[in-house]
C-alpha cells in the first residue's frame, strides 16, 4: 500500500508547526526569521503559504511517476514502493537537472555550500518505514495534514467534499496531476488562488524524454549499419576508379 | 640564449585581462561555491554555464562529425583540406565542454558518477555518456595530427587501420549527443516558452548543430588564413556555404512549420522580451541563408565570413534561448548572469581560441599549407602513409 499526505487547506489555522516540527526532523534551524520565509529552500523543506484569509502548503508531491527521478543521470532519486520519494546524496553529482526539470519547482540546491547536496521533503520515510506518521501530520494540532495510505486517503477527501458540499472546491487536487501525487490537496476555493500549479499536465511527464530515449538503439543499429553502407560503396567506387585509371 | 619578451599587442593584452578575471573568478567559484559565483537560484538552476558553455560548445563543435562524415564515409574528397581544423575544433570545443561542467556541475568531483551509476531513463545520463565516449574518439581522431607532427609511423598505421569504426562511432555519438541536447528540454512543456518547446527539440538540434559545425569551419578558416598568411580556400568554402544554405532553408522552413502547426505563430505580434530574442534568433539565420545563395556574396571573403558569424551568432542566440530566455517567464524570477559567470564563460572561449592558434601553428592542421616547423619532413610522412594505405 502506498503511503500518502492530505492536506485539508480549509481546517489548516497557519500555526506552522508542521515547519518546526520538519526543521527538527531534519535537524534545520528554524526561527521566527525562517519561518517567515514563506518558501520552500536548502533549509526549509515545507512552508505554509497564506494566500489572503487562506493558507496552503509546500511540500515535495511526491509524484507516482516522479520527473526528478526519471532525469536524474545517476540514479540518487527513487521513487519507494513505500511512496516517498527518496534521494541518496552520496551519488549526486550536482547537475541540477531534478531542479530544472520538477514541474512543482520543489528540489533546492545548498547553492552557498562547497560540497552542495540537492534539499527536498523525503515524506520521512524512515519513519513511515517503521510504521510512524510524519512529522509534519504526527505535529498538526487540527489534522489539516494527515497521512496514511493514499486509497483511504483519497476515499476520505471525497467524503469530506461530499458531506460539506459548500465549503469545499469539488476537486481533489493530486490525483491525475503529471499522473497522481503522493500528496493529496483539498481547498474551499480553486487551487490556483492557493498558490497550487494547476496547468502541469495530466499525464506523467517521464514518457515526453522516454518516447525519444527508447529510440536510441534502433538509431545506432540503423544508423551504423546505414553509415557503413554508404561507406562500403564510395570506397569501392573510388577503388574502381583508380584501379581503371591504372588500366587505361 | 636570452628569451624576448612577447611582443604587447591589444589582443595579448585583452586576452591577459580575461584570463586573469576568469582566474579570479574560479577562485571564487571554488572558495564560495556556486551561490558565491552565479546568480543561480532554486527557481533557475541553469544559466550562462549550460547554456552557452555547454550547449553552445557542443553545437559549434559539431563541424567535426559534419566533416568526417562528408569525407570519409561519403568519401567527397574536395572538402579534406577543412576536415583537420573541424575535428580540431570538435576536440577542443568537447574538452572545454568538460572545463565549463567542472564549473557548473555541484559535485565536480563526482563527474564519473553517471559512467557507473545508470539510469538510461535519463537524457542526462545519454548525454554524459556520448560526451565521454565522443571526447574519446574526437581524440583518437586527433591523434594522427600529433603522431604525423613527431614522425610515429607505427601508432599512426595502427590508427588507421581502426579509422572507419571509429568515424561511424563518432558520427552516431555526435548525432545522439547533438540531438539529446535538445531532447533535455523535452521534460518541461509547460515551463519552455512555446516558442522553443517542441516534440520535434532533438530534431531541431540535431539539424541545426551541421549548420553551425559548416559555419564555424568557414570561420576558422578565415581566421587561420589571416593568422598564418595562407591562402583562402574560397572555392571549397564558397560551395560549402551553399551547402550550408541549402540547410539553412530546409531549418528554417521546418521552424516555420512546427510553429504553426503547434498553433503558436500568433505569440509573435506579443511585445515581449521572448518575441524579440526570437526574432533576433531568427534574423541572424534568414539573413545570411538569403546572402550566401547568391554567388556575389559566396565568393567575396568579407561577405562570407560575416553571413558565417550570423549563423553562429544565430545558433549561439538559438541555444541561450531555449536554455535561458525562454525559461525564465515560468521560473518566476529573473536570471543575469553574475560578472564571474561571464568571466568565466569569456576565460573559456580565449582559452579555445588560443589552444587552437597554437596548435594550428606547431601541428600539421592545414595540410595545404603545413606549418613551417613541421615542413618538409611531414609531406614525406604523409606520403609514406597514404602509399601505406593502399
Amino acid at each position: 500500500m502506498s503511503k500518502a499526505i492530505l492536506y485539508d487547506s480549509t481546517l489548516c489555522v497557519g500555526c506552522r508547526a508542521c515547519e518546526g516540527a520538519c526543521a527538527e526532523r531534519w535537524g534545520l534551524p528554524y526561527n521566527d526569521r525562517v519561518a517567515a520565509e514563506e518558501k520552500i529552500s536548502a533549509h526549509k523543506l515545507t512552508t505554509i503559504e497564506t494566500h489572503g484569509d487562506k493558507y496552503s502548503r509546500r511540500l515535495c508531491m511526491h509524484c507516482a511517476e516522479p520527473t526528478c527521478a526519471s532525469v536524474c543521470p545517476v540514479g540518487a532519486l527513487q521513487k519507494t514502493a513505500l511512496g516517498p520519494v527518496i534521494y541518496d546524496a552520496s551519488r549526486c553529482m550536482g547537475c541540477r537537472y531534478c531542479m530544472q526539470a520538477c514541474p512543482f519547482q520543489v528540489p533546492a540546491y545548498e547553492w552557498s555550500s562547497q560540497l552542495p547536496k540537492v534539499r527536498k521533503c523525503n515524506m520521512c520515510y524512515e519513519r513511515q518505514v517503521s510504521g510512524q506518521p510524519t512529522a509534519c501530520a504526527a505535529a498538526c494540532p487540527t489534522g489539516a495534514t494527515v497521512c496514511g495510505d493514499r486509497d483511504a486517503l483519497i476515499a476520505e477527501a471525497q467524503k469530506r467534499l461530499a458531506e460539506k458540499p459548500t465549503e469545499y472546491y469539488q476537486r481533489i487536487y493530486g490525483i491525475k496531476e503529471v499522473g497522481g501525487t503522493s500528496v493529496l490537496y483539498l481547498s474551499a476555493v480553486p487551487f490556483e488562488q492557493i498558490g497550487l500549479r494547476t496547468k502541469v499536465p495530466r499525464e506523467p511527464l517521464p514518457k515526453l524524454t522516454w518516447q525519444v530515449l527508447e529510440l536510441v538503439p534502433d538509431v545506432v543499429s540503423t544508423g551504423s549499419v546505414l553509415l557503413g553502407g554508404v561507406w562500403w560503396i564510395t570506397n569501392r567506387r573510388a577503388e574502381v576508379a583508380r584501379k581503371e585509371g591504372r588500366r587505361k | 640564449m636570452t628569451r624576448r619578451m612577447p611582443k604587447l599587442t591589444v589582443w595579448r593584452a585583452i586576452f591577459a585581462a580575461i584570463l586573469l578575471t576568469g582566474a579570479y573568478a574560479t577562485y571564487i567559484r571554488v572558495r564560495y561555491g556556486l551561490g558565491g559565483a552565479t546568480n543561480l537560484s532554486d527557481q533557475f538552476p541553469w544559466g550562462l554555464w549550460v547554456g552557452f558553455d555547454v550547449m553552445c560548445g557542443v553545437a559549434l563543435a559539431a563541424g567535426g562529425f559534419t566533416l568526417v562524415a562528408t569525407v570519409h564515409i561519403f568519401n567527397i574528397e574536395k572538402y579534406k583540406p577543412v576536415l583537420r581544423p573541424a575535428i580540431l575544433t570538435a576536440f577542443l570545443g568537447y574538452l572545454l565542454v568538460v572545463v565549463g561542467l567542472l564549473y557548473d556541475l555541484g559535485r565536480p568531483d563526482r563527474l564519473w558518477h553517471p559512467l557507473v551509476m545508470w539510469n538510461p531513463h535519463s537524457v542526462m545520463f545519454e548525454v554524459a555518456w556520448c560526451v565521454t565516449l565522443y571526447t574519446t574518439v574526437l581524440f583518437l581522431e586527433f591523434l594522427p595530427v600529433v603522431f604525423e607532427r613527431f614522425g610515429l609511423h607505427r601508432p599512426l598505421n595502427w590508427i588507421h587501420s581502426v579509422s572507419v569504426p571509429l568515424m561511424i562511432a563518432g558520427v552516431l555519438l555526435s548525432t545522439l549527443h547533438q540531438s539529446s541536447l535538445g531532447s533535455l528540454y523535452l521534460i518541461v512543456p509547460e515551463k519552455l516558452y512555446p516558442l522553443w518547446y517542441s516534440p520535434i527539440l532533438p530534431v531541431l538540434f540535431w539539424i541545426s548543430s551541421i549548420c553551425a559545425g559548416l559555419a564555424m569551419t568557414v570561420f576558422e578558416s578565415w581566421h587561420s588564413s589571416r593568422a598564418f598568411g595562407r591562402a583562402l580556400e574560397l572555392p571549397l568554402l564558397a560551395s560549402m556555404a551553399r551547402v550550408l544554405a541549402v540547410l539553412m532553408t530546409v531549418y528554417l522552413w521546418i521552424r516555420y512549420l512546427d510553429l504553426h502547426r503547434r498553433g503558436v505563430l500568433h505569440l509573435l505580434a506579443q511585445n515581449r522580451v521572448e518575441t524579440w530574442l526570437f526574432a533576433l534568433e531568427i534574423a541572424l539565420m534568414a539573413v545570411p541563408t538569403v546572402l550566401l545563395f547568391q554567388n556575389r556574396f559566396r565568393f567575396h571573403p568579407p561577405a562570407l565570413y560575416a553571413c558565417a558569424v550570423m549563423v553562429v551568432f544565430g545558433f549561439i542566440a538559438n541555444r541561450m534561448n531555449v536554455g535561458i530566455t525562454g525559461m525564465e517567464a515560468a521560473s518566476g524570477t529573473h536570471y543575469i548572469p553574475k560578472w564571474t559567470e561571464v568571466a568565466v564563460t569569456l576565460s573559456i572561449v580565449a582559452v579555445g581560441f588560443a589552444v587552437f592558434r597554437f596548435v594550428a601553428r606547431y601541428f600539421p592542421i592545414f595540410e595545404a599549407h603545413p606549418s613551417r616547423e613541421a615542413g618538409v619532413a611531414l609531406h614525406a610522412v604523409a606520403e609514406t602513409v597514404e602509399v601505406g594505405r593502399r
